[in-house]
Order: structure tokens, then sequence, then C-alpha cells
């Protein structure tokens, strides 16, 4: 036996066997995402389900699920029950849009939901828009899904990056002061996030005191914060999201640069909340939708219930946008009662959401030039210790600002729809 | 200036240290057994998550020293099952397997402990500033810099004054001989395995204290230590601990004129190193050519 | 005679399975777009295979000519010209071209050497592509463009919304490429590269320039993936810098030793497993990608030979 043997115990058969029993049980409960059956009516959800968007995209699909059930009880769409295919894009485009023409041309679906990551949530909207399948972008934020890169068959439920920073910024600049330092994560989100504040800022007749493009996936901001820090503006605008907007603020708390500058944002997530050690929550955000709402129709019951699905977390803002995307596609067959795509667009524009499903006090309505949702900010702080007993009561909301306010009027959003003929 | 100069450069260096923490456990799995480790970041994240998990239980301190000996007990079973089987066939099936084996542990890691990132609390005193004058160093980076030194001062120490160490290097040079003088091989190899995946484990929790943790953060990792040990010669553990410091001061450096570049300067500099000298800086010709 | 017509046949076979792909797949519960994209990366894992199984050189970070196809056909079709063919061509040329410049760097080496460098400079491209977000639009990706249609003189052929049309359209280009690698491979050149795989230092021994020859390899392989990769642009209508990732070079890797290596066709048989596995595997469990790490697994240790050597291997015993 020289020293590179191999000593087979195992047989070739014996793991084969071994691994297709393992395989097998892979395709039973909890792990499978669905079953498929006929004469449902087929809704598809597209999302990054592995990679770094995972947590929220299972968050829009718990949201998504419970709506099923809702919808379902309540005799389904046009007599028909839901069901929902889930896909995984693995934030990959050339996967996402993959899935798209599975879901559409193989699995025949009615409605199509897609994508957190911007860019695959673009091209899907291309193939949607070929096919003519009804489409909402439950938690994709660059601006061109509703501005210029707009389609007929296309809307959106989470906030423009343009809403984002005309619900905060104003706040920011009356508390914190002029001069503002940006640090940006450098892509598409990242810039239109910071050009949208930058104009509020010179609106604001503030300063801008300079800038830090951050790749995506920076660990260490501490060159950054360096600059930041000898620019010596009033507020700190931390613009990256996700695993960045974590260590970044991390950073921040480490250094002790909050007790000089103020920190502040404009969109802020309750998943980068959670994953934050207690000392770096501070500063001025918005979140999109929060689950604390006293005195807010419904809301409790939802929290209630979203609770048993989730393992007793809250939802979050990712949870509400899976939650409306799909209550959505109900409430315009409803009231156009056809499944024809057209047909829904226009029914769709203008159309407002009934308190058990908008879950806040304002007005929220699809907006009929743009097919942006309208719907509110909720600006506030985070806190170190939780507000209240809740270990995931990370935000303090301290005023709720309506999407007619925030949103520029679908007139400058750059949105030209073409309708087909 | 000169404050921003030397506080990068200081920087690039802490940085660095964590490299070839990174790249030493990567390096010693290549040189003994020539097998590329993919699966390295893997074995990293499930450092961080075992920590994460026993922390409550052991404490920081208690899980900073039992993770790294559970990673390579998972270690140690997946070189016995899997690896050993691919040990002298053609390099590509080595490189197949812990591609694969990377797939399974970002997935595992996934379904065990779910997608969401956790925090991974670091004590006290260790997240604090250390003075106001080199204010932006902070007592973690300190002590991780500490680590690695008596990592490294531990493994050199190993390799050079330990029988077990000995032989190590010696199969690097020549395996067959050293068979042949008797030694088992086999539990060697495992050996060497092992240790290689203890570091990587530190590494996790260690940057498992840095970054918090999430499934995704061992590939990112990854290549950092790939080009460290290409730019400080395969085969040659000194090489790697050069070539990590290295690649850390440039990125500390180009942090200063141009931050967005920072990351970039690592691969140029392999381009340079791989232009005028092939085999890296330390590195021998004729190591697994 | 009876070897050479059971060749001819199961050639006939499968090319009369791949033209009416668009018929019987949706009976087995496929699509045409993905019978298309089973071609393109099919076609990837050909190239790879080339030089893996043909010469015996591994190149680990092959991906990064397949995604500069992709860039370079982008590139062209959003801002000099609205044409599909000049699109391929551009691709194509990008990819070669580089490819072969690097190639000549890096032939003196082999191994595991060779493949740590290949994945290395590999991901050099991936990172130039996500940070000159400007030219590629980064992360994001390149977007804004999209295939146009042929227009063949006597026809135009929509290949945009007609997926069926695409295939096809695919399909020649395909064929094309298959035509121009099994003519290499049949040629003297291809012998020589056949001989440097089974002993180099013999092959050295009789004359043979290996460093030239491997470059020349190289090369070749590289355009044959930089059209692999022009034709995935096409596919997606968009460019993104996850298809010069370590990880994609890998997938190319697998399916061709799942196919079986030292086979032509082993490739495409082993892009066929790979992509409909994981197309169906991740519809039905978001853990898939511990199936594809499993599937990497036993693929190594039990079919190292592919699935085609694992089948000749049966009809011998």
């Amino acid at each position: 036996m020289g020293i590179n043997s191999v000593s087979t115990k195992l047989d070739r058969r014996t793991v084969i066997k071994a691994a297709a029993a393992a395989g097998v049980a892979q395709f039973a409960a909890p792990f499978v995402i669905s079953a498929r059956a006929a004469d449902t009516l087929k809704i598809g959800m597209i999302n990054p389900f592995t990679g770094v968007y995972a947590a929220v995209s299972n968050n829009e699909l718990i949201g998504a699920k419970f709506a099923v059930e809702q919808v379902n009880a309540k005799g389904g769409i046009l007599g028909r029950q839901v069901e929902l295919l889930t896909e995984d894009s693995a934030n990959d485009v050339g996967t996402g849009v993959q899935k798209a023409q599975k879901l559409i041309d193989r699995d025949q679906v009615t409605f199509l939901m897609a994508d957190v990551n911007s860019a695959i949530a673009q091209a899907v909207a291309q193939v949607s828009n070929e096919k003519k399948v009804l489409h909402i972008v439950p938690g994709g934020h660059t601006d061109p899904i509703t501005g210029t890169d707009c389609h007929w068959n296309v809307f959106r439920v989470c906030n423009t990056t343009a809403m984002e920073a005309n619900s905060v910024a104003p706040e920011v600049f009356k508390r914190y002061g002029k001069k503002w330092y940006f640090i940006t994560p450098d892509y598409s989100f990242g810039h239109t996030l910071e050009a949208a504040a930058k104009k509020n800022l010179a609106n604001l007749g503030g300063t801008v005191a300079g800038d830090a493009q951050t790749p995506l996936g920076t660990t260490d901001f501490s060159a950054y914060l360096i600059q930041a820090k000898a620019a010596n503006p009033d507020v700190i605008l931390v613009l990256p999201q996700g695993g960045d907007m974590v260590n970044c603020m991390k950073q921040i708390a480490q250094f002790g640069i909050g007790k000089q500058i103020h920190i502040a944002g404009l969109q802020q997530e309750e998943e980068s909340l959670i994953g934050m050690p207690p000392e770096a929550r501070t500063g001025t955000w918005m979140l999109e939708w929060y689950w604390k709402q006293p005195g807010v129709p419904h809301v409790e019951q939802f929290v209630a219930d979203i609770r048993k699905r989730s393992g007793g977390h809250v939802p979050t803002a990712r949870t509400w946008f899976g939650y409306t995307a799909l209550w959505t596609f109900k409430l315009v067959t409803d009231k156009a009662k056809t499944l024809d795509a057209v047909k829904l667009a226009k029914a769709l524009g203008g159309l407002e959401l009934p308190p058990e499903i908008k879950l806040q006090p304002n007005k929220v309505y699809y907006a009929a030039g743009d097919h942006q949702l309208r719907t509110s900010s909720f600006v506030g702080h985070a806190v170190e210790t939780p507000a209240s007993a809740d270990p995931e009561d990370l935000f303090v909301v301290e005023t709720v600002v309506p999407g007619d306010k925030t949103s520029p009027p679908d007139t400058e959003t750059g949105c030209k729809l073409t309708w087909p003929a | 200036m000169t404050q921003l100069l030397l506080f990068n450069i200081t920087n690039g260096l802490m940085i660095g240290a964590f490299y070839v923490l990174m790249a030493l456990g990567l390096s010693l799995i290549l040189n003994l057994s020539g097998v590329i480790n993919f699966a390295h970041g893997g074995f990293l994240v499930i450092g961080g998550y075992i920590a994460y998990t026993l922390e409550p239980y052991l404490g920081f301190w208690g899980a900073l020293v039992a993770s790294p000996f559970l990673t390579a007990i998972i270690g140690l079973a997946v070189e016995r099952v899997l690896i050993s089987r691919v040990y002298g066939r053609d390099p590509l099936y080595s490189l197949l397997l812990t591609f694969g084996l990377a797939y399974i542990l970002e997935a595992g890691t996934r379904m065990i402990w779910g997608a969401q990132g956790k925090p991974f609390t670091i004590p006290e005193f260790l997240s604090k500033p250390i003075s106001n004058e080199f204010f932006f160093i902070t007592g973690y980076r300190l002590f991780m810099v500490l680590i690695v030194a008596v990592v490294v001062t531990g493994l050199f120490s190993f390799l050079r004054l330990t029988r077990i160490g000995i032989r190590i290097r010696a199969g690097t040079l020549d395996l067959e001989t050293v068979a042949g003088l008797g030694v088992n091989v086999r539990a060697l190899r495992s050996l060497n395995f092992a240790v290689g995946i203890f570091i990587a484990g530190l590494s996790g929790v260690l940057a498992g204290g840095q970054l918090g943790l999430e499934p995704t953060m061992g590939a990112g990792l990854l290549m950092p230590s790939f080009i460290a040990i290409i730019v400080g010669g395969v085969g040659s553990l000194a090489g790697t601990l050069v070539g990590g410091l290295l690649i850390g001061v440039a990125s500390g450096l180009t942090a200063v004129f141009y931050p967005s570049a920072s990351e970039a300067v690592i691969y140029v500099l392999m381009a340079v190193v791989l232009l005028t000298r092939p085999r890296g800086l330390f590195g021998e010709e004729g190591m697994l050519t | 005679m009876n070897e050479m017509n059971r060749k001819l046949s199961i050639l006939a076979a499968i090319w009369v399975a791949l033209v009416c792909a668009p018929f019987w797949m949706p009976y087995v519960g496929g699509y045409t777009a993905l019978g298309t994209r089973v071609l393109v990366l099919g076609l990837g894992a050909m190239s790879v295979n080339f030089l893996l199984g043909f010469t015996g050189v591994l190149s680990f970070g092959h991906a990064a000519w397949f995604g500069l196809g992709a860039y370079g056909c982008g590139l062209l079709l959003k801002f000099v010209a609205p044409s599909t063919s000049l699109g391929l061509l551009a691709g194509t040329l990008l990819g070669g071209v580089m490819g072969g410049l690097l190639g000549a760097l890096l032939v003196r080496r082999r191994g595991v050497y060779f493949a740590m460098v290949t994945i290395a400079f590999g991901q050099v491209f991936y990172y130039i592509a996500f940070q000159w977000s400007s030219l590629t639009g980064g992360d994001d990706g390149l977007r804004g463009f999209e295939r146009q249609p042929l227009h063949l003189g006597f026809a135009t052929v929509d290949i945009l919304s007609d997926s069926t049309a695409f295939y096809y359209f695919v399909l020649v280009c395909f064929a094309l490429v298959v035509a121009a690698m099994a003519f290499i491979l049949r040629s003297p050149f291809g012998r020589t590269m056949l001989a440097i795989r089974e002993n180099e230092r013999r092959a050295r021994f009789l004359g043979i320039q290996i460093e030239q020859h491997i470059w020349i390899a190289f090369t070749l392989s590289c355009f044959f993936m930089a059209f692999a990769g022009s034709l995935y642009a096409l596919v997606n209508n968009f460019a993104d810098p996850l298809g010069l990732h370590y990880s994609q070079s890998g997938n190319f890797v697998i399916m061709a030793v799942l196919g079986g290596m030292r086979r032509f066709w082993g490739p495409l048989l082993g892009a066929v497993v790979f992509v409909v596995l994981q197309d169906y595997v991740s519809s039905i469990t978001i853990n898939w990608q511990i199936f594809i790490g499993i599937l990497f697994v036993l693929v190594v240790l039990f079919f190292p030979r592919g699935l085609l050597g694992f089948l000749q291997q049966r009809k011998r015993a």
C-alpha cells in the first residue's frame, strides 16, 4: 500500500444510495419551497434567497405567503385558489432572467414579483414586459424602475431613493446642521441615494463637506472615517446598506465618532439593526415601515400573525412589501374583474390600499403616472437598548411622512409609459 | 499628512496580519498535500459561527479557545473522509472537491444558523479606542495582531523544533523519502490539515468579532490569502507571512491617496510579482511547478 | 466498420435531439430558454475541455474569457452599433486576445500553480469589471442593450422576442464552433495536444515545442470561450461581473468532468445534467447549493471519468 492509496470501505453503490436517500429527504417539508398543483392561479416570486440578500428576501417571502393564506381564505383570486411559486435568483441576473422565463413559459404564472436586487428587477421587468405579464417589484429600490426605465406592466411597492431622501433630509438639516459628509456605496443604488440627498441639501441651503465612495463589500471603513472626521462636518450620512452598513456603524461606534459628529442616513432596515451590536445602534434614519405603530388599526394583529409564521420575529418593512405586493393582485383583480394584464395595469393606477393592507396612518396608493406606491416614510432614530420589552424594538419612530409629500410628482420622475396598442 | 500616512501604514499592517493568519493555514495545506483548499473560507465561517454559539456558555475567551479546536476536528473528519481520497491524483480533483465543499459549507451554515447576519460580541475593553492620538486603533485590532503574532511564533516553533514539525517540513520537500523513512504520512497529512483548519477557525472567530457573522463572508476573505501566497512564493511559509503583510501595507498606503483602489492594488501587486519574479518573493523554482 | 457506423449514428442522434429540442422539451418539463442556456454553457464547458481534457492543462479561471466575451458583445451593442454579429465578433476578439496575451505569461507554469495563477488572474478581471462601474456598470452590470434582429438579406429574423428563433440561432453558432473544434482536434495540431497531455516529457524529447503548442491551444480555447460568453450576453441582454467569477469557472470545469473530460461531447452532456439539475433543484429547495456541492464531491470521488467514461467502463466490463 503506497502513501497515496485509497482505502474504499464505502463502495460506490452504498454512497449513491445514501446520497439519494438524503436527497429525497430534502424534497419534503420543511425544506420544500413550493409544490406545483394544477388549476390554481399561479403567482411567481423571484428573489435572491441565497447570497447576501437572503435574510431580506426571506422576510418578503414570509409576508407574501401570509397574504396567500388570507387571499385563499377569502376565496382566492376570481374564484381560483392562489399558488405561490418561488424561485431563487441567487443574486445573478442570468439566473433571474432564466427563472422569469421558466415561470412565465413553463409554469404559466399569471403574475410576477421580483426582485430585491435592483439589477435583476430591471432585467426581469424587461422579460415580463415582453411577455405582457403584470409585474410588481416588492423591494428593488433603484429609481429608474418607476422612472426613466418604467414599463406599463411594472409597479413598485418600496420607496424610491428620492422619496427616502425627501423624507429624512429636512429633519436632519433642521436638527443637526448644514455641513454634510457622505459615505456612499459605489453602485447605482448608492449613487441615486447620494444624488437625492445632495439635491435636498442644496435646496435647503446646505453644503457638502465631502464624499467617499466605498466599494461594495468594504469591511474596513477606517480610512473613509478619518477623512470624514478631518472634513469637520455637522453630520455624516451613512448610505451603505446591509452588511456594509453594519460594519460602518460598528466602526463609527468603536472610534467614538458619534460623540463628536452626528450620524444619520437615509434608508435603514430592521434586519441591519438586528445584526448590529447594541453600541452601534445610533443615528437618525428612515424605515420604510415599522411594526410598532400604537393606535394604527390592524397592525398589532398583523404583527401577531407574522410572529406565528416567522419563529417569533416581528415583521419588517420587507415582510410588509411581500404582503402588500401579493395582496395588490387580489385587490386589482377584484376591482377590474379580469386577468387581462393591460386592463389590470390601467385599473391599478390610482388604486388605494385599504387599512388592513396598508398598515400605516396615511393615504397609500399606486400613482397612475409612474406606477410607484405612494407609501409613507417612518423617520426616527435607532436605539442602543430596546425601546420596550421586545428585543427587536430597536427604532423609535418620530414622524410618519406620507408618500404624497415625499414623492416628486409623476411628471418629474422621468417615466413615460407606453401602453400596447 | 504624516499622521495620516502613519496611521494607514499601521492599519495596513494590522489588516495584513489578518491576511497572514488566513493565508498561513492555506499555505500549510498547500505545501504538504498539494491541495488548494477552496473550502478554507467556509471553515473560517464555521469557526466564527461555532464561537457565536458557544459564547453564551463559555464567554468570549472560552469561545475563542474552544472554537478553533472544534473547527479543526470537523476539518480532520473532512480530510479523513473526503480529501485524503484525492491525494496523488491530478490536482484538478482536489480543486473540484474543495470547491464543492465550499458550496456545502456555505449552504450548510445558512441552513443551521439562518441567513440573518449575527453580531458577535467582544469584551467591552477591547472595543474601545486606544488613545486620542492614535484614535482610530481599537483595542480589538491590537488584540488581533497579538493573536496573529502568537500563532505565527507558535507555528514556526512547532515546525522548527518539534519532531512532527520537522517531518512536515521534510514532507513538503520530498514526501516519498519521508514515507520511506517509516513516517506515517497519512497521519502527518491529517495533522497538517487539522492545524491549517485550526488557524482558519481562529481567523473566523477574530473576523466575527470585527465584521459580524454572515454565511457568505468566507469567499471574500479567500482571494487575498491566495494572493498573499502567490506574492510571497508558493511553498514558503515565511514568504506567505511577508506576502500577507505586504499586501496589507500596500492596501493601507493606497487608502491614503485613493481609497477606492485599496483593494485593487493587491491584484496589481500580484500581477507585478508574476511578471517580474514568477516564483514569488521567497518561492523556490520547481515547488509545485 | 461497426465502430464507424455506431459513432455516426450517435452523432446523428445528438443532432436530431438538439434540432428538435423546442418540440420535445415542454413534454419533459423544460422550456426553450432552458435549452438555449444549456447550449451556451455547454459551449463554454467544451471550450474549457479543449484545454483540460485534450491538452491536459488545468485552467481554473477560464470564466474570465467568458465574461470578457459577454462584456465585449454588450459594450459594442450598447455604445457602437446595434448589430448582433458585430457584437459577437467584438466579444470573441476581446476575450480571445486578452486570453492570448495572458497565456503568453503563464505557459511556463503547470499543475497546481498554473491553476492558482489562472484563478487569481480571472479574479483580476472580475475585480476590474466590478470597479470600473462607469464603463461596465459595476455590480449592477451592463444593461441597456438587447439582441438585434438578424438581417439575412432574404429575411429578417427576430431573435429578441421569439425564443424559438433565438434557440436556432444559438444552435447554428454552436454548430459552427463545435465543427471548428472537431476539425482542430483531428488535425496534426490536435494530435500533438493529445501527445502533450499523455506525456509531456516524451513529447518534448520528440522535438515538439511544448510551450508554443500550449499557448496556441490556450488561446484557441479562450476564443471559443469568449464566443460562448458573447452568446450569453445575448441570452440575458445583460453582462455582469459574476460571469467572470471563479465560481463560474468552477461550474464549467465540473460540467466537463461530470460529462466526461476525454470525450468530445462529454462537456455538453455535463452541461445538460448540471443546468437542468440546478434549474430543477433550485425551484424546490433553498438549500440547492448543498446539492451542487454534493454533486461536485460525488463526481470527484466516484465518477472521475464522468458519465460518458462510466458508461464506457460498464460496456467493457
